[in-house]
């Protein structure tokens, strides 16, 4: 996923001066209008006076509503804009971000979510620190929540300003600032509360987003307004792979064309586990009102997410039919030299094909996206059309970026100027509300996890509020800081995050319910071999982006097996360490036994002793 | 089923009573999670992977079977199966009185 996300981050994707701009920047004011109203109307209503309010919204989200929100908290930019578009290059190896997205919250549902919600306390850290009777374990695992979100969430700002910037012409950091005002609203006055009832709404916002131009496009290339119909049915498919096998390219349904089954399968693997083990998934199953209600609420939340992950797919095979059909062989009327404000001088292709009525007629969304350096031609061979055959794997004359496929779609399909606006609105309330869900998790980690557990473990509940509220703006700021000022590897620490979680989170809560025998001894070794491991060899592959070496440090000597699909190895590793030293060492205290057969029973969700109390993780602890 | 001992045990886990209570709906849940994850293996490493270049031969609308199973089938798998475990654990949190 870091290729997927590396232009997101680095490219101004939204530079393209569409036609009828002035139309789409109205509707886009409009929009944004609207859809920021609703969410400063819902943190409004939604401000919360107690922690418990606070971090996990009182425990009392419906399900179909925490599906909902657990939907628009998962589905970033990355997700909205990127995904789709990568699919498309990839063809059938694109299936590890669809299966792997969407697995893991199988994993989660019948794993982790239950379990989690019956021990019914805060953070991630709050059942490690506890089910291992250790307080290094809390810290190494509030450190490792703080270091994966804080990856994630500079990504989401930098999303929300470029949109900003592109679609209302603002500058960069105004945009980012503008964003960082709305999230600090509904995040620092209702925490959870508040982030959960907007995630509401910007779920409904991000769907129909996404949705209307798939329709769109579908009802024009397949005659069925369903995309999966479409999809399925239709010999689009089959057209699009004689395209390919015409142009020299494998067939886009052939497997393993661009990696290999092992490394398929492993990074399959690890984006499951990965998803399951990523503390701002899992701290909203803690938000629903009992045991019953999480597993329901795992249920509405990949129903939520699938209507978007059954679209992407056949959007990639529609969007690259339609560019290869509309650019292959497309005719050169002339090239014009533009210099763009940022003093990059450019050729300009105007291009012209014939359409089906046999009308020659202008491209005029490929000249209004080569403005902004996204698509560029290059008429090799000067025979004053544009070849799209297989060289070296690309395109002989063009190069496509993967992210204009979900954003140019509605010009392609000469959508009308709402829809363009719609869409930007929709990548807003992508970004957003997986920023806010991930500063949540930040706040918690470091507010309550880390001050409030060790530094103030008496503090009154206002003081505990007030501290959470104060971590919440410092993470944005920080978070704004990067979103103005992007690292360089950004993009590659995203791949990062998921292996992280893969390797650490997920093998120790999931022993911690399901295997009595597993102790703090063997938690802890299992999580440092697993996190060394997979962090050593993401490093020592990526160690150009990362370290600034001249060439990597380490070969992908593990089978072959890329950095992005490691975690899966790195979670083994983690299983069969912390299983080991387990056994190998005294079990664990009476009373942690009782913890885990408490969980396993719904019963009780509400009682008391399910409640918080801050003396019993530092008694215990010898 | 029920066991006779559940009237007085309320307070349950801590109670060593409802060890045993716990244990016959533990060892159902466990038993409902295998079969649903092995579905959840089938489909996507088994259908959507391993298999997907044999499954390729054959077709579902006009779309080679590997590749739907990996890009749709898989993901509507995956909706039921997480449909079908909050339905069975509803009935199995009620038959083993466990329900809140």
């Amino acid at each position: 996923m870091s290729t997927l996300l590396s232009g997101w981050f680095q490219r101004d994707v939204f530079a393209a001066p569409l036609f009828a701009a002035d139309a789409t920047r109205s509707y886009t004011f409009l929009f944004v209008t609207i859809t920021f109203m609703i969410y400063l109307y819902i943190g409004w209503r939604s401000r919360v006076r107690e922690t418990e309010s606070f971090y996990v919204a009182g425990h009392g989200v419906p399900a179909i509503a925490n599906g909902a929100a657990t939907a628009a908290d998962w589905m970033s930019a990355a997700s909205f804009i990127g995904m789709a578009g990568s699919i498309s290059f990839l063809g059938y190896d694109g299936s590890i971000y669809l299966m792997g997205w969407t697995g893991g919250y199988v994993l989660l549902a019948l794993l982790l979510a239950p379990y989690l919600r019956k021990f019914g306390k805060y953070t991630v850290p709050d059942f490690v620190g506890e089910r291992y009777y250790s307080e290094t374990a809390r810290i190494v695992a509030a450190v490792c929540a703080v270091f994966v979100s804080m990856t994630y969430v500079a990504g989401q700002m930098r999303g929300v300003g470029i949109v900003f910037a592109r679609f209302l012409e603002v500058p960069i950091w105004q945009g980012v600032v503008l964003g960082m005002f709305i999230v600090a609203f509904f995040a620092v006055l209702g925490g959870m509360k508040g982030i959960t009832w907007t995630q509401v709404a910007q779920y409904f916002v991000l769907i129909l987003a996404f949705l209307i131009p798939a329709v769109a496009l579908s009802r024009v290339l397949t005659g069925n307004p369903v995309p999966q119909i479409g999809l399925t049915f239709s010999d689009i498919t089959q057209k699009l792979n004689m395209l390919q096998v015409d142009l020299g390219f494998h067939e886009y349904t052939e497997p393993f064309a661009n990696k290999s089954r092992l490394d398929v399968l492993c990074i399959t693997f690890a984006l499951m586990v990965g998803t399951a083990g990523l503390p701002h998934v899992i701290v909203r199953f803690y938000t629903t009102p009992s045991v019953r209600a999480a597993r329901w609420s795992a249920f509405w939340a990949l129903l939520f997410i699938a209507a978007l992950y059954t679209t992407a797919p056949a959007l990639a095979v529609f969007a690259r039919y339609n560019l290869i059909n509309t650019l292959h062989n497309a005719k050169v009327e002339r090239i014009e030299e533009v210099t763009s404000a940022d003093g990059i001088t450019r050729n300009i292709y105007h291009l012209s094909h014939t359409n089906k009525a046999g009308k020659t007629e202008p491209i005029d969304w490929a000249e209004s996206w080569q403005r902004t350096g996204l698509i560029t031609f290059d008429d090799k061979n000067g025979n004053d059309t544009i070849q799209l055959t297989n060289q070296n794997g690309a395109f002989a004359e063009a190069k496509i970026d993967k992210d204009i496929i979900v954003l140019s779609t509605p010009e392609v399909a000469k959508l009308a100027p709402w829809v363009i606006a719609l869409v930007a609105t929709g990548g807003l309330a992508a970004a957003l509300s997986t920023a806010a869900g991930l500063l949540l998790v930040i706040s918690s980690s470091i507010a309550h996890d880390l001050y409030i557990h060790f530094i103030d473990p008496h503090a009154s509940e206002p003081k505990r509020l007030l501290v959470g509220r104060i971590m919440i703006c410092a993470a944005l700021v920080v978070a704004g800081y990067f979103g103005v000022n992007p690292p360089g590897f950004v993009a590659e620490v995203v791949a990062f995050a998921f292996g992280l979680a893969a390797a650490s989170f997920f093998p120790i809560i999931f022993l911690g319910i399901f295997d009595l025998r597993t102790n703090r001894e063997g938690a802890i070794c299992g999580m440092i071999a697993g996190l060394a491991f997979t962090a050593i060899y993401i490093i020592g592959n990526k160690s150009v982006q990362l370290l600034g070496t001249e060439t990597p440090l380490m070969s992908t000597w593990c089978f072959g097996i890329s950095p992005e699909g490691i975690g899966a190895i790195g979670c083994m590793v983690n299983f069969g360490v912390t299983l080991l030293v387990s056994r190998l060492t005294p079990p664990p205290p009476q009373h942690v036994l009782e913890l885990v057969e408490s969980v396993r029973v719904p019963k009780g969700s509400h009682e008391p002793e399910a409640h918080f109390d801050e003396t019993d993780a530092e008694a215990d602890n010898p | 089923m029920p066991e006779p001992d559940s009237a007085p045990n309320e307070n349950a886990p801590e109670n060593p009573g409802a060890t045993s209570r716990s244990s016959a709906y533990w060892r159902s849940n466990l038993r409902l999670i295998g079969v649903l994850l092995f579905f959840w293996a089938l489909v996507s490493f088994g259908f959507g992977i391993l298999l997907a270049p044999a499954l390729n031969a054959f077709k579902v609308g006009s779309l080679p079977m590997g590749f739907w199973w990996a890009q749709q089938g898989s993901i509507y798998v995956f909706v039921v199966l997480i449909f079908i475990y909050a339905w069975r654990m509803d009935k199995l949190d009620r038959k083993h009185g466990v329900n809140e």
